[in-house]
């Protein structure tokens, strides 16, 4: 197990999902049970589901210097930025500790895959990308985080992580461990992924999306809504920012069983929690919140309901949140860690939105409805095909384990 | 702040041209090439997996084995970092093309198949690896940026860790986006102390990017031919034995290898290769 690890602190956040733009428009939502999905209406031929389609993105226009980056993915992601001053927020970071010591580690799955999936359906005569395709930086799964650290500024070091569903909670590991090391002394975090053909075509061709809006962990759930995001984070050292809520801990580790089902037992889930729980100095006990992965699959659903019966005691609170946002993918782990560090701010223990049937496997811990209480802990999961796993723990400021 | 200092127990390598490490520490020395490969054996991999497996997760695979075989670890007990440009662009193609064409008739298998960390998957799964296991890309500088992610992870926690950095070559149309036109893997055991397997000690520091390094042919060839290859740079530095060189980890971020140790010449780690293999 992991040793406890120095906390940092969480200096800014901004979310942007189905659910809208902002940590306002965000809480908002929470606070009135109101759900982002829609029925389908993304692109030419849509399949028969609902959808979580952030409002406003085809309006969106990068700046004119970086119009180079232009794609549905990179416009959700400067929408994202724009909003909760968090532009201005990284701007100061810059400036306090300079360009170089500032990384950056974003997380998505499929990043600008559109506009590769719009290239081939408008191949030439001779069978190549049209001319205005011919885009070799956006045709890569690096599109994301070469743009915003362009359109940041930022100059140290600079990752995409693509672990499917858990992209953009693995941000925080690979954040934590260079401040660590100090191989820099801040660093912006998040994750965007939007829709494409690839992941409604091919959850769809998995028999994982629902015709409904999406039920977590309800009796009669029958598959996920996909859904669209931008969430960023930016990490300083808690001397820096004291009065700022913190990433306690985190836990990462790999279920060795199935490419697209989670181990029956979630060996690997509950590894991530365990590890999180060492690297925060937690017992169980301490955890008031859990954002769970819930993504309304069957087996996920079924695997991670056992494992807050097991691991946690009936006063610890939980829920799914896709119900509002839909599964938004590589941004799911950075918009669920907005949602926990709402819960710390506002006391407020968001309901498990389209779960009206509890499946017979939930506990106590479950909060249907929402809930009011102080939170000081609040944990995140984010699991990913592949059997990748993690876990985040956060805290309010001051709060000591 | 002082160097990162990294140490080096394994090496994994693969290509049309290069069988695994060995192969191109003999060509540095001035041996002839060997035929070119047909595909990677993957044999960690059961034999209904290797089936089933797309051809970035049979590159990845190799490069891997070959890496921890040398270590003498056991790849359970190893954290992995698989870093990529491109992923699968055989999937991609494929994925792409059905989508434009009749996108309800997508294979599930290749959809599961498609996601960056498939290889990560399809080894722990194969090794029963319980460990961290992460899928990163940087583009054309995804060997430096993995390698720095890799080595952040070893430090930070004192742990081993797992490097492979693999990309396959594409197919018209997408290989004239991704300028991948021939496959090229590696891998790395790298730790956060010297052990009795230690084959060769780095100190690492980031520095700005700019610095144009050179490689003799037919390296710069290959390295031209795929974004992954970049690692060249530091694997030719290694069968050298002595001196430096700069790889790209970020658009204006370099990370300096400055080359501390050898713990044994070249082809002594051919000998232990084979013994391993053997």
């Amino acid at each position: 197990m992991s040793d406890p690890m120095t906390p940092l602190a969480v200096t800014a956040y901004t979310a942007t999902s189905a659910i809208g733009h902002g940590l306002a428009a965000q809480l908002d939502a929470l606070r009135h049970a109101r759900s982002g999905l829609r029925p389908n209406d993304f692109s030419s031929a849509p399949l028969q589901c609902w959808i979580g389609r952030v409002d406003g993105v085809e309006n969106t226009r990068l700046p004119a210097e970086h119009a180079v980056w232009e794609c549905r993915n990179n416009r959700l992601a400067w929408l994202g930025l724009n909003q909760d001053g968090f532009l201005d927020r990284v701007r100061e970071a810059r400036e306090r500790y300079g360009a170089r010591r500032i990384a950056l580690m974003l997380g998505t799955s499929t990043a600008s895959i559109g506009e590769t999936e719009t290239a081939y359906r408008r191949l030439d005569a001779d069978g190549g990308f049209p001319d205005d395709m011919l885009r070799p930086a956006i045709h890569a799964p690096h599109s994301l985080a070469a743009f915003v650290t362009a359109v940041l500024a930022l100059e140290g070091p600079c990752l995409t992580i693509s672990t499917a569903c858990s992209s953009s909670a693995k941000v925080f590991a690979s954040a934590e461990r260079m401040i660590r090391l100090g191989l820099v002394d801040a660093a912006v975090v998040g994750g965007v992924d939007t829709l494409c053909d690839s992941v409604l075509f091919g959850f769809n061709a998995l028999e994982l999306v629902s015709s409904q809006p999406c039920r977590p962990f309800d009796a009669a759930r029958n598959g996920i809504s996909i859904g669209e995001a931008a969430g960023f984070a930016l990490l300083e050292r808690v001397d820096a920012a004291p009065d700022a809520p913190r990433l306690l801990g985190y836990g990462e580790a790999s279920d060795a069983h199935h490419m697209s089902t989670p181990h029956p037992e979630g060996l690997g889930a509950e590894l991530a929690l365990r590890d999180t729980l060492a690297r925060a100095g937690l017992d169980a006990l301490q955890v008031d919140y859990i954002n769970l992965h819930g993504t309304a699959s069957t087996k996920n659903d079924e695997v991670e309901a056992a494992l807050v019966s097991r691991a946690f005691h009936a006063h610890t609170r939980s829920s799914s949140t896709k119900g509002f946002t839909g599964h938004t993918l590589g941004a799911a782990g950075i918009i669920e860690a907005t949602i926990a560090l709402q819960a710390i701010k506002h006391g407020l223990i968001p309901g498990n939105l389209g779960g009206s049937m509890p499946d017979p496997g939930c506990g106590p811990q479950f909060a249907w409805k929402n809930e009011h209480q102080r939170v000081d802990v609040a944990l995140s999961n984010s699991f990913g095909f592949g059997g990748n796993n993690a876990c985040l723990a956060f805290a309010r400021a001051g709060f000591s384990a | 702040m002082s160097p990162l200092r990294i140490h080096i127990e394994g090496i994994g390598l693969w290509s049309k041209h290069l069988g695994n490490y060995a192969a191109l520490q003999s060509l540095l020395v001035g041996d002839t090439l060997e035929p070119p490969l047909s595909k990677p054996a993957a044999t960690t991999l059961p034999p209904n997996e290797r089936r089933r497996a797309p051809e970035s997760v049979l590159l990845a695979v190799e490069v891997a084995g070959q890496a921890v075989a040398m270590s003498g670890r056991a790849p359970a007990s190893l954290a992995c970092v698989f870093s990529s440009s491109h992923g699968d662009q055989a999937i991609t193609d494929y994925m792409c093309a059905t989508l434009a064409s009749a996108p309800t008739e997508l294979s599930p298998i290749r959809f599961h198949n498609s996601v960056h960390n498939a290889p990560a998957g399809y080894w722990t799964i194969a090794t029963g690896c319980h460990e961290p296991s992460t899928a990163v890309c940087a583009h054309r500088m995804s060997f430096g940026a993995g390698l720095l992610e890799a080595i952040s992870q070893a430090l930070a926690d004192q742990c081993p860790v797992l490097l492979v950095c693999s990309d396959i070559a594409g197919a018209y149309p997408l290989v004239e986006e991704t300028g991948c036109t021939q496959s090229f893997g590696c891998a790395l055991v790298l730790a956060p102390a010297v052990s009795g397997t230690t084959l060769a000690s780095l100190d690492i520091t980031l520095a700005p990017s700019g610095s144009v390094e050179t490689l003799p042919e037919p390296l710069a060839g290959w390295r031209d031919a795929n974004a992954s290859a970049d690692a060249l740079l530091l694997l030719a530095l290694l069968a050298r034995g002595h001196g430096r060189c700069q790889v790209d980890a970020a658009a204006t971020l370099g990370l300096h290898i400055e080359l501390q140790q050898v713990a044994m010449p070249g082809l002594d780690v051919h000998h232990r290769n084979v013994e391993h293999v053997a």
